[in-house]
């Protein structure tokens, strides 16, 4: 359903300014959305101030060094700090992307960071993923064949098969695209959104695979694919670079290949 | 006060199941956008002829009468209200969450293409074919 503002409960309100650091050589600002489950409050953004010269250079170093030095409370999903977990997905200055490779020196002014739009909030800049994670699961995002593999060895797969899976394999199921989505974002319930439509098309794409017909039988629905309007917002935002916009289109034209 | 939800993640996400259709929408929209713009083209490019030429009421008649620009007419309009049908589908399925109000509004929006349409046809063969 298409929304165009934001619940009363979901208004974010002015909140609290932490001091900066004293003697602060290179201070920026950083204006962070802030929502606690338990005190019943709307959300606020609250400022903090870094000193850059005594903090390294990702977003996310400046996320842990504001939980650490500033603020414990501040929550924040993170772990492998190096682009290829996922957890740290989140909207910074106005893009999703991940707050691990995300350079603060890219950013220009104070740096805004909110939870991934659309989503609800577990808590500050968590968002609860529950329902993509169970979109996720009715795609089935495992190999199904009924063939059995050969005795001896692995399932084989050319060199030439092995690379149609290349732009598709790196995704972290980080999932920015999908919040980046406006389909998604108006008809979620229903609309798989790209991170699960790329990963729908990863094992459509993948040789050894044999349920291609009845994943694409699930797939095609007016609202489960075709909410896609190629709007690209998921490509733009992309942290690993990959085209889900792509992969959306390559399952529509295997759906008219069958007719 | 929202019902209390009991049910899995994954039977919400399921839902009802795949319609397992929209193939044709889909595929129907690309073919009329394609037939489009020939027959636009061709179109503008007569209205640009009869115009400039100063033609009257009696000309463009004349012009109509020709079997070709008839044929060329109906098709023009089944093209064009039929893409149109298709792309309106979209955006009532896209604005509008109530299922039944869905469902109503592309009822009638398809009638009134389809009004639309089969008046333009008749419009054509009148002028083509009447005295």
């Amino acid at each position: 359903m298409a929304e165009f503002t934001l619940p009363a409960n979901s208004k974010i309100g002015t909140g609290k300014t932490w001091p900066a650091p004293p003697a602060a050589q290179r201070p920026r600002r950083f204006r962070v959305y802030r929502w606690n489950p338990e005190d019943g409050k709307n959300p606020v953004m609250d400022t903090y101030t870094v000193d850059l010269a005594d903090c390294a250079p990702m977003v996310l170093d400046a996320l842990l060094k504001i939980k650490n030095e500033i603020d414990t409370t501040l929550t924040f999903r993170r772990s492998c700090r190096e682009g290829v977990c996922g957890s740290c997905a989140m909207n910074i200055d106005g893009v999703n992307t991940l707050a691990c490779i995300t350079a603060i020196g890219d950013i220009k002014g104070d740096v805004r960071i909110y939870p991934l739009p659309h989503m609800p909030v577990v808590k500050d800049l968590v968002p609860d993923l529950t329902h993509i994670y169970a979109q996720y699961q009715s795609i089935q995002p495992w190999l199904q064949s009924d063939s059995p593999p050969p005795p001896d060895r692995e399932r084989p797969q050319s060199i030439d098969e092995r690379a149609k899976l290349d732009g598709l394999w790196e995704c972290i199921l980080c999932f920015c695209c999908t919040g980046a989505c406006p389909s998604w974002w108006w008809s979620g319930e229903r609309y798989l959104g790209p991170a699960v439509l790329l990963q729908a098309y990863r094992w459509l794409a993948d040789s050894r695979d044999e349920k291609t017909g009845e994943r694409l039988d699930l797939l095609e629905d007016p609202f489960r694919l075709y909410r896609c309007h190629t709007i690209m917002n998921c490509t733009r935002t992309c942290p690993k670079g990959l085209n889900p916009g792509k992969a959306i289109a390559e399952i529509k034209k295997l759906i008219v290949l069958r007719r | 006060m929202p019902e209390t939800r009991m049910r899995t993640p994954l039977g919400r996400a399921i839902g009802l199941g795949s319609a397992k259709e929209g193939v044709q929408h889909w595929w129907m929209q690309r073919v009329t956008a394609v037939a489009l713009v020939p027959l636009v083209v061709w179109f503008v490019i007569w209205v640009i002829i009869l115009t400039g030429s100063g033609a009257d009421r009696a000309a463009f008649i004349a012009w109509l009468r020709d079997p070709v620009s008839a044929a060329v007419w109906v098709l023009l309009l089944i093209a064009a209200f039929y893409h149109g049908a298709l792309g309106l589908q979209v955006v009532i399925e896209d604005y509008v969450g109530n299922e039944g109000a869905r469902l109503g509004l592309i009822v009638v929006m398809r009638l009134m293409a389809l009004l639309g349409c089969i008046l333009g046809i008749v419009a054509v063969a009148k002028l083509s074919l009447g005295a």
